[in-house]
């Protein structure tokens, strides 16, 4: 008697509870490894996944979603050019500490209207709200620079911005593609995905992505890090005896 | 070295865009290597490991092939043009100037051994000049980080293209135009000895016999200094100074020039290589590789396309080359880039 009262109790303690239960978010990815060889052109990354409602209720509005692939952050400095006694030159500089070396973002919808200001900048969704710590103090010198980091890095490919490039299916699946140009730095990657409701993330999930050179290139790349003197050595010694090659066969001709 | 322009994501100012025709023409074709490159074929494009992007190779080939041609066709080095050409078709400056370095070296050797056969290198001049090379070198290497430092390197580089291209090219002009008016009124080329008062003053002079000179050490070894620190900063041999200062300002019998040039560049070029590869780890083996098979063939053809034009002929010839990218440079300098943000990437 008294057990069962308790598994009254619980259950009625439990249904408010279960009625808050939070969405989740299942996610995965077609690659979590990039590996760049000699072949490498650049590489296209799905993202993909289900939205998890609790007791299975899905709502009939359409989910909101943003999906943000980022790279590591590096510190830059950005240089603009201005005339001096009729040449172009670089004057002023501004020095960014947390630029990501890759970002790109897909939502479901305009970024706008997808989430509140105060959110896309908590959670660095939509190229305006990177958080690219400026050293400078000088608010407008900062938001000129910040404008033409974006714009080149924009035209590179290694940023991105998709506005409504999110496909939902039945307001479960979702699915992404993020374009890697072939121009990216070598890092531990994140794919995030945020579910927003009025403005504000409600689930989010993440999956790590390693792109690293490899095989190769990779030994190259190595070599050339590690072994500098080797490297140039054998560098020197390639270059004589190609020259010393070409100059025989050429004799012989 | 400090900073390196990551280049993928900062196409600077183009150096060279509006060049000869073929060059021009060849890029078009061509094409740039950073979009994410779906539309290109997968046998063309290779990713270059220490540049850190995919190029398509047979535009890398195509271009050291042509500089390999001007070179076979005038004798000069030709890594005034590579460099450029390089950081106008998307490699970060600071791996085509490494590379380039690298090219040079490959695509000396053979010359070198056939001045060498034939008795046109003078060892002691070639000595000292590489001495003073080295020196260039090292403090070229200083230098250029420090430039790289302050963010003013592309424009150094620019500037250096400018005056000596301009120099060299103005000089090489009158010189040609003039042998070739008196050739026209039937008299004798005048002796290209020249002595400099200047040089003639510097003391503990000594005999260098092939080069058939009395002179003091000092005015090469500033030479070769001069020619490193070019060499290292901007990727260059430097023959195209070297050669006309030996025989301008030196009075080195012409026998011995070209082989004793050549033999400089060899050692200085690959000093550079190296250090290159320890400070700044710039040397991109694959793209040097590619430069140098182009550039052999192509030197072939333009050592065969310059038994055909009278020497004095592709004197000219050069000297509107070197004029015509100087000029190209100096018109880059004076407009509005296209491009008024570079970024400057991670140590």
């Amino acid at each position: 008697m008294i057990r069962a009262l308790i598994l009254v109790l619980a259950l009625i303690a439990g249904t408010p509870a279960a009625a808050v239960a939070p969405v989740r978010l299942i996610t995965d990815i077609s690659q979590n490894r990039i590996d760049i060889i000699y072949t490498f052109k650049g590489a296209e990354l799905l993202v993909f996944g289900a939205i998890q409602y609790p007791r299975g209720a899905v709502p009939d509005e359409r989910p909101g979603l943003a999906i943000v692939v980022r790279g590591p952050a590096q510190p830059i400095t950005l240089r603009k050019k201005a005339r001096v006694a009729g040449i172009w030159i670089n004057t002023d500089s501004v020095h960014f500490e947390t630029a990501p070396g890759f970002y790109a973002v897909a939502t479901s919808a305009p970024i706008k209207s997808l989430v509140d200001e105060r959110t896309a900048s908590i959670w660095e969704i939509g190229l305006d709200y990177l958080q690219l710590s400026p050293t400078s103090d000088d608010t407008a010198q900062v938001a000129a620079f910040t404008r033409g980091l974006v714009d080149l890095r924009r035209r590179s490919g290694l940023w991105s911005e998709q506005e409504g490039r999110i496909g939902i299916t039945e307001n479960v699946l979702y699915q992404a593609r993020i374009a890697i140009p072939s121009a990216v730095p070598v890092g531990a990657y994140t794919a995030e995905i945020y579910l927003i409701r009025h403005g504000k993330v409600i689930a989010r999930a993440a999956t790590p992505i390693t792109i690293d050179k490899s095989g190769f290139e990779r030994w190259v790349y190595v070599a050339a890090q590690k072994n500098g003197l080797l490297y140039g050595l054998v560098a020197v010694v390639l270059a004589l005896l190609a020259g010393w090659i070409a100059g025989l066969v050429v004799r012989r001709n | 070295m400090g900073s390196r322009t990551s280049g993928a994501a900062v196409p600077t100012p183009d150096p060279s865009r509006k060049r000869e025709g073929s060059a021009s023409r060849h890029r078009r074709r061509t094409g740039s290597p950073r979009p994410a490159g779906a539309a290109k074929p997968a046998a063309v494009t290779l990713y270059l490991p220490i540049a850190e992007l995919s190029v398509n190779w047979l535009v890398i080939v195509g271009l050291g092939a042509l500089v390999g041609f001007l070179s076979g066709m005038f004798g000069v080095g030709g890594g005034f043009l590579t460099t450029p050409l390089l950081i106008f078709y998307g490699i970060p400056p600071a791996v085509a100037v490494a590379s380039s370095a690298t090219q040079i070296t490959g695509a000396s050797v053979s010359g070198a051994l056939a001045y060498w056969r034939r008795g046109g290198v003078d060892l002691k001049m070639g000595a000292v000049l590489v001495a003073g090379g080295f020196v260039g070198a090292g403090l070229g290497s200083v230098l250029f980080a420090w430039l790289q430092q302050l963010g003013q390197i592309d424009i150094t580089i620019n500037l250096v293209y400018v005056l000596l291209l301009g120099t060299v090219g103005g000089l090489m002009l009158r010189e040609s135009v003039l042998t070739m008016r008196r050739t026209a009124k039937g008299a004798k080329p005048a002796r290209l000895h020249a002595h400099n008062p200047l040089i003639a003053a510097l003391p503990w002079k000594t005999r260098f016999y092939k080069s058939g000179i009395y002179i003091s050490p000092l005015a090469p070894f500033l030479l070769g200094a001069i020619v490193g620190l070019l060499t290292v900063s901007l990727g260059v041999g430097g023959g195209f100074i070297m050669v006309p200062a030996m025989i301008y300002l030196l009075g080195m019998s012409t026998s011995s020039v070209l082989g004793t040039s050549l033999f400089q560049i060899i050692f200085v070029t690959a000093a550079t290589t190296l250090l290159h590869s320890v400070d700044s780890h710039t040397v991109d083996i694959i793209l040097a590789g590619l430069l140098l098979i182009g550039g052999v063939i192509g030197a072939q053809l333009g050592v065969r396309a310059a038994q055909r034009v009278s020497p004095v002929r592709l004197r000219l010839g050069l000297a509107l080359i070197l004029l015509g990218v100087a000029g190209r440079l100096a018109i880059g300098l004076a407009l509005r880039p296209a491009e008024l943000f570079s970024v400057f990437g991670p140590a």
